[in-house]
């Protein structure tokens, strides 16, 4: 279903709600307040945030912490399809998996949620029922973000209707790129109060942000517009969800708490294929923002078929001996 | 210098600090004399204090000194041969007198320091590329590295060759873009108060070279132990006294040029030796990113 | 929204032990000194070197005697004058390579040989020394034939026999710096490894010999402090190289005045690392864990000075906290250690003295919240504020996890606090401006300036002091140029 809305026309409730946190207040006054605030923001030294995560990437996880990863990370699991031939069909079985990764084991945790396009929302929902796992669905015109701001609206809104309870809608890459940050603040107010209940993941698209300056400025873009998760990528574009992003995105949600008291999650998302790129990441988040974070709640894998390797690896910890394919279920 | 009938204006020769042309604190004078031992003039005898102003000039000179463009260097120090071109026969004289050479023998001393002058003016600008260059490190680094000057340096200049060996040794050191504290060589140190006249009277600014008539036996104790000389050419030190120098400079880690064992043919081409010894290298590292 | 499942293991993230192994390295119990190439017996006391992570005694290793210094000093020479010197510069350098292979292929090897008998992290001696040490040979092999296109003066000679006295806080790495460059030159070497950490130079001689190395090229000879001044003192040695701190390095100076001994010396340093307001303060703060708890601060050119603008003082300091809070003291074996064990008790004591007296001074002291073993050598890593530039701590090289902090308020000001020290080895720069960053590096009277980086080395790259942090420069051109006569730095 859609809905045909003013794009200008923001509610007195969005209005109210599209004032930043203090001490931010006042940072979205104008576009030029706001670009002048954006660029002030601590500079990125690429080389030096490559450097940082290539030593944290030497961290060696053995035993009891692996195992401990490798369930945690399990249920940080957004189990994601986002493809053109989805169909209820494949989306029941993803769900299935969700609810039950490894039919085997039932101390096995379940994933965090399902994700999936905003049609097939309704079909997840059912098919979850009241496992606990979430519905996600991708809104706004996924991928590109090339529609009106009234079709995006309106994607949203269905998707919620459709019983999705998070959406992971995308930013405007060309209003970011072009400098319009105050059109991009102004756009994901506006899911956000089209979101209700339904908790709101901000992918930024980072492979076409390309550095990490403007991944630092759309990371506090979209946190000063009430977003709740940030995310990396759509998974539709490449590079998507690599370590210095992640640090810098997690710096980002660090700095924000400090500053306004408000924990915003993360969500990295695309190209993360293996129970190694798993564990990095909780590394990163260890070392960068701590425990708080370490937990479903605030930090969320997009990825399809990293749950499998999560998978073999439980078993291979388990068992005491290396798995193959056929061990797990195909997707 | 004695006209036909006209009583000369005899000069009285004095120390070069700071750009100024002070007598020796100590009020020490000492007689000098020709190579057939005939009363030329009275010259100042630095003092301990004396060195001690110096090294103060030399310090405050260096920044701006060093600071300088290389092209400008080069430019100060070639107006320096230009103005030493228009003195020719007078350090013709002075060199000819003090050293007991022939009037062509004099000539050439005083044409090859001043081609000396030139040679090291053409230097100042190309150093960064001979001694410099960029580093191919392995990773995402610019990496750079340029010749930068010592800081003050203490030269004893050789005590045979009193205006080609004092040029030799005193040009290197200002053409890198140090600042220099000169004893001159003792016996025959008139054209070295000619040409702190000449530098006085060129574009070398106050306090880059500074100039001390005297005795470097005495001198050089406490320029080797000065804390703020960062190096010293020991070039014309009296050998039995070389080893205590260098010791004495070992205290705060001075650059040591070692004294010859006998004066070397200063019309040699010098090549890179002589600037070497009092060049620092630094290195600059930048990530190269996005 | 209700959380899922969470698994039910405790949430703190706590790294299990992840040890490196130690039975890759067999020790013996006792090592003779490596002259012309064999080992043999010293003539004098042996001593004990000691893991200081643990106390355990490691191994005993012969004292070198003046008599084996001469012996050394004279396989040397002979293998100056028969083998080496007029060996073809190419087979010279293929030698280098083939030494350069044999380290990258006992890689592991050297890495847990030198965390042990060191205390530094694996993480830093596998990632870091041994790397970089095979590096330096790889390097200046190719060097070994191309004498004539230094590009500075014509035919350069090497100097004959090279005494190299080297510290204990990188040992294989400061032979590699040492050896490399006087080797391909031509030179052969008389090499004296510090006294609590010769075990790496005792394998490396293992490697000269299984890249047949020809006899007396390398001579290394172990002991103490007296040891050393036989190096340096006896009347065949032509060069010196000493890297170490700037007392001995003013002795060395003293003992070849007069001499015809040509000197290098790498000595102390007290890095200024100045943050300003427009740094990308996640990498400065990253640059001054790096520049000061890296190889636990036993680093000349360790960033000991933190100056940062006031402006971002307190938020600096307290990003700088949360990240030392991450820091892992501990096991230098374990690979997920970040500080490993101070070198010695001697070492130990000083840092501890030095930081009682800046607290007595009225530095603040701040160390965060950590377990340290109970045996063996341990320092937590430790920031001082409210330094004042007169303060011993903001002046004295304490090699050690202790970091000073000052402020300034203008780039004038950093610049002339930076330069206010006698040292002059290293410096960092932390902006976001590129022309600032080129003007202080240009002001700043140091040899090594890093800007927006730190503690990065490179065998291509000259590295070396200003004022008493000692002359001449190892690597590159410049460390070739060290040990060749008529070429020039």
């Amino acid at each position: 279903m859609t809905h045909v809305l003013d794009p200008d026309a923001l509610s007195d409730d969005a209005r109210a709600l599209s004032v930043p946190l203090p001490p931010y207040r006042d940072v979205t006054r104008s576009d030029s307040a706001f670009r002048a605030f954006l660029h002030g923001l601590p500079g990125v030294d690429q080389v030096g945030a490559e450097a940082r995560v290539a030593q944290l990437g030497t961290r060696s996880i053995k035993t009891t912490s692996k195992a401990w990863a490798i369930d945690t990370a399990i249920s940080m699991v957004d189990l994601t399809t986002l493809e053109g031939a989805d169909t209820p069909g494949k989306v029941r079985s993803l769900a299935a998996k969700a609810m039950r990764p490894d039919p085997t084991d039932p101390s096995c945790p379940r994933v965090a949620a399902v994700c999936v396009y905003g049609d097939l929302a309704g079909v997840a929902r059912e098919a979850l029922g009241d496992s606990g796992v979430h519905v996600a669905a991708v809104a706004t015109a996924f991928p590109s973000g090339r529609a009106s701001r009234a079709v995006k609206l309106a994607d949203v809104r269905d998707a919620v209707q459709n019983g999705a309870d998070e959406i992971d809608m995308v930013i405007d890459r060309g209003a970011f790129l072009s400098g319009r940050y105050l059109d991009v603040y102004e756009e994901i107010v506006a899911v956000k109060e089209a979101c209700g209940e339904a908790h709101l993941k901000v992918i930024l698209e980072t492979g076409e942000l390309v550095t990490l300056d403007n991944v630092r400025r759309a990371s506090w873009i979209a946190m000063l517009a009430g977003g709740d998760f940030i995310k990396t990528s759509t998974g539709k574009v490449s590079p998507a969800a690599t370590l210095p992003v992640g640090l810098v995105m997690l710096e980002a949600v660090r700095d924000f708490r400090v500053a306004t008291g408000r924990q915003v999650g993360f969500k990295p998302a695309g190209g993360i294929r293996t129970t190694k790129d798993a564990v990095k990441h909780l590394v990163l988040i260890n070392e960068t923002v701590g425990r708080d974070w370490l937990d479903p709640g605030w930090f969320r894998f997009g990825a399809s078929s990293l749950l499998n390797d999560l998978l073999l690896q439980r078993q291979k910890l388990r068992t005491g001996h290396y798995s193959g394919p056929d061990h797990v279920s195909v997707d | 210098m004695i006209g036909n009938d006209r009583l000369a204006v005899r000069k009285t020769y004095k120390l070069y600090v700071n750009g100024a042309f002070p007598r020796s604190e100590s009020g020490r004078t000492y007689e000098v004399t020709d190579a057939k031992g005939h009363f030329l003039a009275n010259a100042a005898r630095a003092s301990r204090k004396d060195a001690r102003d110096a090294v103060v000039a030399a310090r405050g000179a260096f920044a701006k000194w060093s600071g300088a463009t290389a092209y400008n260097r080069g430019q100060v120090l070639y107006r320096v041969a230009e103005v030493m071109e228009g003195r020719h026969a007078q350090f013709c004289e002075e060199v000819a007198a003090g050293e007991g050479l022939s009037a062509s023998k004099a000539r050439a001393a005083v044409d090859a320091a001043i081609d000396r002058w030139v040679w090291y003016a053409g230097w100042t600008d190309k150093l960064g590329a001979v001694l410099g260059g960029a580093n191919p490190v392995a990773g995402p680094y610019f990496d750079f590295s340029t010749p930068e000057p010592t800081g003050v340096v203490a030269v004893l200049a050789p005590q045979q060759s009193s205006l080609l060996g004092l040029v030799s040794v005193l040009a290197p050191v200002l053409a890198t873009g140090n600042t220099a504290v000169v004893v001159t060589s003792k016996d025959r140190p008139l054209p070295a108060v000619t040409l702190a006249e000449v530098l006085a009277t060129s574009d070398v600014p106050g306090g880059v070279v500074n100039l001390l008539t005297g005795d470097a036996e005495e001198l050089g104790t406490w320029l080797a132990e000065h804390a703020d000389v960062d190096g010293i050419d020991l070039t014309g030190a009296p050998l039995n006294r070389a080893m205590e120098f260098e010791r004495e400079a070992a205290g705060t880690i001075k650059r040591v040029v070692r004294p010859p064992a006998t004066e070397p043919d200063w019309t040699a081409d010098p090549g890179l030796t002589r600037m070497t010894p009092f060049l620092e290298t630094k290195t600059v590292w930048h990530p190269i990113g996005l | 929204m209700t959380a899922p499942t969470v698994p039910s293991q405790p949430s703190p993230f706590e790294y299990a032990p992840a040890p490196e192994s130690r039975s890759i390295v067999d020790i013996a119990p006792s090592y003779g000194l490596f002259i012309d190439g064999e080992f043999v017996d010293g003539t004098g006391e042996s001593f004990k070197t000691v893991n200081p992570a643990t106390e355990e005694v490691l191994t005993e290793v012969a004292s070198g005697s003046d008599a084996d210094v001469d012996r050394a000093v004279r396989a040397a020479r002979r293998a100056f004058e028969k083998t080496w010197g007029p060996m073809r510069p190419a087979d010279r350098g293929k030698y280098l390579f083939r030494i350069a292979r044999l380290l990258q292929e006992r890689a592991r090897e050297f890495a847990v040989l030198e965390s042990l008998d060191n205390g530094k992290p694996i993480r830093e001696s596998r990632d870091v020394d041994v790397p970089l040490a095979a590096a330096h040979f790889f390097y200046y092999a190719g060097w070994a034939d191309k004498l004539d296109h230094v590009g500075l003066g014509t035919r350069p000679r090497p100097l004959g026999v090279a005494g190299q006295v080297i510290p204990w806080n990188f040992p294989l790495l400061m032979l590699a710096w040492k050896v490399a460059p006087a080797l391909a030159a031509g030179n052969t070497v008389v090499l004296k490894p510090a006294e609590t950490t010769p075990l790496t130079a005792l394998l490396f001689a293992e490697v000269c010999r299984q890249a047949d190395l020809p006899a007396g090229v390398v001579n290394i000879v172990t002991g103490a402090g007296e040891t050393g001044r036989a190096v340096v003192e006896h009347d065949d040695v032509d060069k010196v190289a000493f890297t170490g701190s700037t007392d001995v390095g003013r002795s060395i100076a003293r003992a070849v005045a007069g001499t015809r001994k040509k000197l290098t010396l790498e000595l102390g340093g007290k890095a200024a690392n100045i943050v300003f307001d427009d740094a990308p303060i996640d990498q400065a703060v990253e640059g001054i864990v790096q520049g000061i708890f890296f190889n636990q601060g036993h680093v000349c050119c360790a960033g000991s000075r933190l100056l940062v603008q006031e402006s971002i003082h307190d938020e600096v300091i307290a990003s700088l906290q949360r990240r030392i809070g991450t820091l892992r003291v501990g096991d230098p074996l374990d690979k997920n250690t970040d500080i490993g064990a101070i070198n010695s008790a001697e070492q130990l004591a000083r840092i501890r003295e030095l930081s009682d007296i800046g607290e007595a001074e009225g530095a603040q002291r701040w160390q965060p919240a950590c377990e340290l073993p109970d045996r063996g050598f341990w320092y937590p890593p430790t920031i001082f504020t409210d330094v004042s530039p007169a303060h011993r701590i903001a002046r004295d090289e304490i090699f050690g996890p202790v970091l000073s902090v000052l402020t300034f308020r203008t780039p004038d000001e950093a610049v002339a606090k930076a330069n206010n020290t006698t040292y002059g080895l290293s410096a960092g720069i932390w902006s976001e401006k590129g022309s600032r960053i080129l003007k202080i590096a240009d002001q700043l009277r140091a040899g090594v300036v890093w800007a927006n980086t730190f503690n990065k080395f490179d065998p291509t790259s000259p590295f070396g002091g200003y004022k008493q942090s000692g002359y001449g420069r190892e690597g590159g051109r410049h460390g070739l140029a060290a040990y060749l006569e008529g070429a020039e730095q």
